[in-house]
C-alpha cells in the first residue's frame, strides 16, 4: 500500500495532501508569481531589468568615468578588449586584469588621425580604484569607482569614444538613468490620465463614455511623431534641462494615455455587472468604495501588464526624439542623445561602436515587452 | 450599410475640426509671430526688410486679428481656395512644397502596407496552425526583436553594411544619375532597386505586430465549437481552416490600415532623415527645426487627414466584410 505521508481521506472536508492545502491557501499574490514563473522569457526579463535599474541606481560607481569627463586626444577612440591574465617575469600566467593602449597614426596625405590598439602598452585595471568624485545614489559624495584604471589619466575606453573623446561605455551607464525613467514618469502620468477618464468612461457610460471615446479615437488618429516633434519644437529653447525633460515626458504621456484608458473602461464595463460589484453596491457603499476597494483591485494585475507593455513604447519615442535632435539635448545624457552622434553614415563607418546605445535600448525594451507578456498571461485565470 | 458609412462620415468632420485646431495651435506655439520670425531672419542675413511684403503679409494672415479670427482666415483659406500659406524658409507656398513630395510618401506608405501583408500573412498563418514548433519560435522571436529595434537602427544598419560591404550608399531613392532625369522605364527600375530599402526598414515594427496578432486571434479560434463540429462533420482541415476560422482571423488585417498609416507617417519622419529621402517626414522635420511653422502645421494637418481618411476606408471595408460591426454600431 501507500507509504506516503498522506493519510485517508476521513471525509471531514480538510484539505489532508499538504501540497494541495499549499495551493488553497496561498495568497492571490503567491498564484500570481507561480503563474509568472511559467513563462521563461519572462523571469529573464525580469532579471535582465532588475539588473538595469540596479545600473541606473548606481550608475556613478558602476561607470568609471563621469559623463561630462572627455579627452580629445582620444578622438574616435576603438574599443579595447579586456584581458584578466598576463605573464610576469617568470613567464607564470597571473591574473592581471588590464587593457592594451593606443598608438597614434597620422595619414601621411590627409594628416587624419587614427587610434589604433598597441599590445605593447598594457593599461592595469583594478577593482574599486579611485578616480573622479560623484554622488553615490544622488547625494552621497564619493570617488570610489567599481573598476577602472589604476592611473585615471590613462586610457580606458572599453566600448570606444566619441567626437570629443567622452567614454562611451560610461555614457551608456549614465544614459540609463534618463532612459529608464522618461518611460516610468511618463507612464505614471499616463496611468493618472488613463485610470481616471477610462474608469469614469466605463464607470458610468451613457454621453460621458461617448465623448470620452470620440477624444481617445482622436488622439489615436493623429500620427503620433509629428504631434510630439510638434510640441517639442515649440519648448522654448532657454529651458533648463530639468524642464526640458519633465516637458519630453508629459509630451510622451499626452500620447500614451488612450491605450490605458481603453483597457480601464474595457474591465470597467465587464465588471460593472458582476453580482460581486452589485453585492457591494446593494450593501449600501458609497460609489467612491465601490470603485476603489472592489472594482479597480480586481484588475490591478491587468493595469500593471498593460503599463508594463507602455514602457517600451516611450522608450523607444523618446530615443526617436532625442535621435532627430527635438527631445533631450546634451548635456543631459540620454541612450537617444548619444545615438545623435551616429546620424552620420561616414561617422558609422569611422566608428561603429557610436551604435552601441541601440543595443542597450533593444535589450530594455525586449525585457520590459517579456516581463509585460508574463505579467498579462500571469492576470488571465482563464488562460489554460 | 449606407446608413453606417454617413454615419462615419458624419463622425469625421468632429474629428477633422479638432485635428486643423491642434495643427493650428502647433503653428501658434513657438514664441512671436509668422512675421517677427521673417523680420529676424531678414535682419540677421542684413538683407533689408520690404515693408510691402510685411504689410500684405500682416494683411494676409491677419496678424493683428484676434487668435480665433486667424484661425478662420488660415482654415477658408484652407478649404476655399487650396491655399496653405507661404513656407518663408523656402519662400514658396506650402502646396507647391507638400505636393512634390506628397506622392513619393504614400508610394512607400503603401508599398509597405503592401509588404506587411503579404509577409506577415503565411507566417502569422504558420505560427498558429503549428504553435510551439521550431517555426513558430523563430517567428515569433523575430517578431519580438523586430518591434524592440528602432527603425532608424534597421536603417543605419542597413546603410552601413552597403557601405562597408557594397561600396555603395543605399540612401534616396534614385541614383545620383537618374534624380532629376524624366520619367523613364530605366528610372522606374532604378526606383524600384532602391525602394526595398526603406520598405523593409518601415515594414520591420508593423509585419511584427500583425504576425502576433493575426496569431492570437487564430489560436482563439482555432478551439472553438464550431472548428471542432467542422472537424466532426469531416470537412478536410486545410479547406476547413481557410473557409472559418481564418476568415475571422483576418479582420485585424483590414483594420490595420487604421493604425498602420500613423505609424508609418510617423516612421518616415526618423527614417526618411536617415535615409535621405524624398518624402514629406524629411520636409517637416526641417520645417519643425526652423520654426517655419506654417508650412509644419500644414504637414501635420494633410498628413493626419490622409491617416483619418484611411481609418474611414478601413472601418467601411470591415463593416463589409463583418456584419458584427455593421450591426453593432449603427
Amino acid at each position: 500500500m501507500s507509504t506516503t505521508d498522506t493519510t485517508i481521506d476521513t471525509g471531514t472536508g480538510e484539505i489532508v495532501d499538504p501540497r494541495l492545502a499549499a495551493w488553497a491557501d496561498a495568497p492571490p499574490s503567491v498564484l500570481f508569481w507561480r503563474a509568472f514563473r511559467k513563462h521563461k522569457l519572462a523571469v529573464v526579463g525580469l532579471v535582465v531589468l532588475s539588473f538595469i535599474y540596479l545600473v541606473a541606481l548606481l550608475a556613478g560607481f558602476i561607470a568609471p568615468r563621469q559623463s561630462e569627463w572627455f579627452n580629445v586626444d582620444y578622438t574616435y577612440a576603438p574599443p579595447q578588449a579586456l584581458h584578466f591574465f598576463d605573464t610576469d617575469e617568470a613567464e607564470n600566467t597571473v591574473f592581471r586584469p588590464h587593457v592594451y593602449g593606443y598608438a597614434l597614426e597620422v595619414d601621411p596625405n590627409t594628416y587624419e588621425i587614427t587610434h589604433t590598439i598597441d599590445p605593447e602598452q598594457k593599461i592595469p585595471l583594478g577593482l574599486f580604484v579611485k578616480g573622479d568624485g560623484y554622488k553615490l545614489l544622488g547625494f552621497i559624495p564619493a570617488d570610489i569607482h567599481l573598476f577602472g584604471p589604476l592611473d585615471p589619466d590613462q586610457p580606458f575606453y572599453l566600448l570606444g569614444a566619441d567626437k570629443t573623446g567622452h567614454d562611451l561605455f560610461s555614457r551608456i551607464i549614465h544614459g540609463t538613468r534618463v532612459s529608464m525613467t522618461v518611460g516610468l514618469i511618463g507612464v505614471a502620468l499616463a496611468f493618472a490620465l488613463g485610470v481616471t477618464l477610462g474608469g469614469i468612461s466605463g464607470y458610468f457610460g451613457g454621453v460621458v463614455d461617448t465623448v470620452i471615446q470620440r477624444i481617445v479615437e482622436f488622439f489615436m488618429s493623429i500620427p503620433t511623431l509629428p504631434l510630439w516633434l510638434g510640441l517639442a519644437a515649440a519648448l522654448p529653447t532657454n529651458w533648463d534641462p530639468l524642464q526640458r525633460y519633465f516637458a519630453i515626458t508629459v509630451i510622451l504621456a499626452i500620447m500614451a494615455w488612450t491605450d490605458l484608458a481603453r483597457v480601464v473602461r474595457g474591465r470597467f464595463i465587464s465588471l460593472r455587472n458582476e453580482e460581486f460589484i452589485i453585492a457591494a453596491r446593494l450593501d449600501g457603499n458609497s460609489r467612491k468604495r465601490v470603485i476603489f476597494r472592489h472594482l479597480l483591485p480586481s484588475f490591478t494585475s491587468h493595469l500593471v501588464a498593460s503599463l508594463t507593455l507602455s514602457i517600451p513604447g516611450m522608450i523607444l519615442a523618446e530615443t526617436a526624439l532625442s535621435f532627430l535632435g527635438l527631445g533631450l539635448q546634451p548635456p543631459i545624457v540620454s541612450w537617444g542623445v548619444l545615438l545623435q552622434d551616429a546620424q552620420n553614415i561616414r561617422t558609422v563607418a569611422t566608428a561603429p561602436w557610436l551604435l552601441l546605445p541601440a543595443v542597450a535600448v533593444v535589450l530594455a525594451v525586449l525585457s520590459l515587452n517579456f516581463v509585460g507578456d508574463g505579467l498579462r498571461d500571469a492576470a488571465d485565470p482563464y488562460k489554460q | 450599410m449606407l446608413a453606417f458609412i454617413l454615419k462615419r462620415i458624419l463622425w469625421m468632420i468632429p474629428t477633422l475640426i479638432a485635428i486643423s485646431i491642434v495643427a493650428f495651435i502647433i503653428i501658434q506655439l513657438p514664441p512671436g509671430d509668422y512675421l517677427t520670425t521673417v523680420i529676424a531672419e531678414l535682419t540677421n542675413q542684413g538683407g533689408r526688410v520690404d515693408p510691402e511684403q510685411v504689410l500684405a503679409l500682416r494683411e494676409r494672415y491677419g496678424l493683428d486679428q484676434p487668435i480665433w479670427v486667424q484661425y478662420f482666415t488660415w482654415i477658408s483659406g484652407i478649404v476655399l481656395r487650396g491655399d496653405f500659406g507661404q513656407s518663408f524658409e523656402w519662400d514658396r507656398p506650402v502646396t507647391a512644397l507638400v505636393m512634390a513630395r506628397l506622392p513619393m510618401t504614400m508610394l512607400i506608405s503603401i508599398g509597405t502596407l503592401f509588404v506587411t501583408w503579404v509577409v506577415a500573412f503565411p507566417i502569422g498563418l504558420y505560427s498558429a496552425v503549428r504553435q510551439y514548433s521550431a517555426g513558430d519560435y523563430i517567428a515569433t522571436t523575430i517578431g519580438f526583436i523586430g518591434l524592440a529595434v528602432p527603425n532608424f537602427m534597421i536603417a543605419l544598419v542597413l546603410m552601413y553594411i552597403g557601405f562597408e560591404y557594397f561600396g555603395q550608399s543605399v540612401g534616396g531613392l534614385h541614383s545620383p544619375q537618374y534624380v532629376d532625369a524624366p520619367w523613364s522605364f530605366a528610372k522606374f527600375l532604378d526606383l524600384l532597386a532602391h525602394l526595398w530599402v526603406p520598405i523593409i526598414v518601415l515594414g520591420a515594427a508593423g509585419t511584427a505586430a500583425l504576425i502576433r496578432i493575426l496569431r492570437a486571434n487564430l489560436l482563439d479560434e482555432l478551439h472553438k465549437p464550431y472548428v471542432v463540429a467542422a472537424r466532426a462533420r469531416g470537412v478536410p482541415e486545410r479547406v476547413m481552416l481557410v473557409k472559418y476560422p481564418l476568415r475571422v482571423a483576418l479582420n485585424p488585417f483590414v483594420s490595420t490600415i487604421g493604425w498602420i498609416l500613423p505609424m508609418l507617417i510617423s516612421g518616415d519622419i526618423v527614417v526618411g532623415r536617415v535615409l535621405s529621402l524624398p518624402t514629406t517626414g524629411p520636409l517637416l522635420l526641417n520645417a519643425l527645426i526652423s520654426q517655419d511653422m506654417y508650412l509644419a502645421g500644414s504637414i501635420i494637418l494633410i498628413v493626419s487627414v490622409l491617416t483619418v481618411i484611411g481609418t474611414l476606408i478601413s472601418d467601411i471595408l470591415l463593416a463589409w466584410l463583418d456584419p458584427r460591426v455593421r450591426l453593432n454600431s449603427v
